[in-house]
């Protein structure tokens, strides 16, 4: 699939599940275990992404200034830090460790 | 309700800023991340779209992560559809708008003040609208500044993609079983990783909790939607 493919296919996919939701009202939808696994499933991806972009290089897993910045990332959303602050702050660190190993 | 919306609209436009710098960082051209941000409108699928290409995945993974990460706005839909009416043509142009903050307003409104569906429509149609406005203006600034600063490696933007999913998944995470499912996601994609294409990781993490979730004997205590 070629970018501009993929962007336009990804973009119908989303508006097509978003469109179901208020045209069907299929019965097999509204159980528990549908609902509950959705929410999983969510949950399960954004913790997948989170790992591969914080330790995955390629096929290989390596810890680097990645690493030190997402624990970083860890703590200021525990203090509830709000999202630009902790997005600039992992930017920092990593940048911050790069340049003083460099 | 319209101070309310405008709030949560700049809110989301510091996401925005995030996601246009990381999408043009992991290859995506300037255009290609705008459009995703007209068109998508779902701020973890076009994360997790972008972020999937700058593995190095194809398109097809791409395409299916973002997608399964959509699949909770037409749970959303399912919900707020009884109560915004028949509306005809306005009916397509609220599903674009249904994403965790409309939702999550609308269905406060549900809560508060129950039967005013009235007030349901106006929270659901302001955030949504206040979102998009910010969301996309924000993403074209983010992209032409991700454009400006080059390697996005010098200046830890791959560091701070990682910290954009964490930003994610942290309020999601409230009770023990999610973070199971965390953990066990985590473990899957990193463990597949050496041995699989780039962007599989990630669905074979999807797949964990379909296994997981399926023999779920928990009592019911699926949060209600749109809390997050």
């Amino acid at each position: 699939m070629s970018g501009w493919v993929a962007v336009l296919a990804a973009c119908a996919a989303c508006f097509g599940i978003k469109l179901l939701g208020f045209l069907a009202r299929p019965h097999w939808l509204e159980g528990e275990r549908v609902r509950r696994v959705s929410g999983l499933v969510t949950i399960a991806l954004l913790s997948a992404l989170l790992a591969v972009q914080a330790v995955a290089d390629g096929k290989q897993l390596t810890l680097d200034a990645r690493a030190p910045a997402v624990a970083v990332a860890g703590v200021l959303l525990w203090r509830r830090a709000p999202f630009v602050v902790v997005i600039v702050a992992a930017s920092a660190v990593a940048a911050g460790l790069r340049l003083a190993a460099a | 309700m319209w101070r309310q919306a405008l709030s949560i609209g700049v809110a989301t436009g510091t996401y925005g800023v995030s996601f246009g710098a990381l999408s043009v960082a992991a290859g995506l051209t300037l255009a290609q991340t705008c459009v995703l941000s007209l068109l998508m409108f779902s701020g973890g699928s076009q994360f997790a779209f972008a972020g999937v290409v700058g593995a190095g995945g194809g398109g097809a993974a791409a395409t299916a992560t973002a997608a399964l990460l959509g699949v909770r706005n037409g749970f959303y839909g399912l919900q707020m559809s009884p109560h915004l009416g028949r509306q005809g043509w306005r009916r397509p142009v609220a599903a674009h708008l249904t994403i965790d903050e409309s939702t999550a307003v609308g269905t406060v409104q549900l809560a508060q003040h129950p039967g005013r569906d009235d007030l349901v429509r106006l929270g659901f149609w302001a955030t949504g609208g206040a979102v998009f406005a910010f969301w996309n203006l924000a993403t074209l600034g983010g992209g032409m500044l991700g454009n400006a600063l080059g390697d996005p490696r010098r200046f830890g933007l791959d560091a701070a993609a990682a910290a954009a999913y964490l930003a994610l998944l942290w309020p999601r995470l409230r009770a023990a079983r999610p973070m199971t499912v965390a953990a066990a996601a985590a473990l899957v994609a990193l463990g597949v990783t050496p041995v699989v294409p780039a962007g599989v990781p990630v669905l074979a993490a999807a797949v964990t909790a379909v296994v997981l979730g399926w023999r779920d004997d928990a009592p019911a205590t699926a949060e209600p939607v749109g809390t997050d």
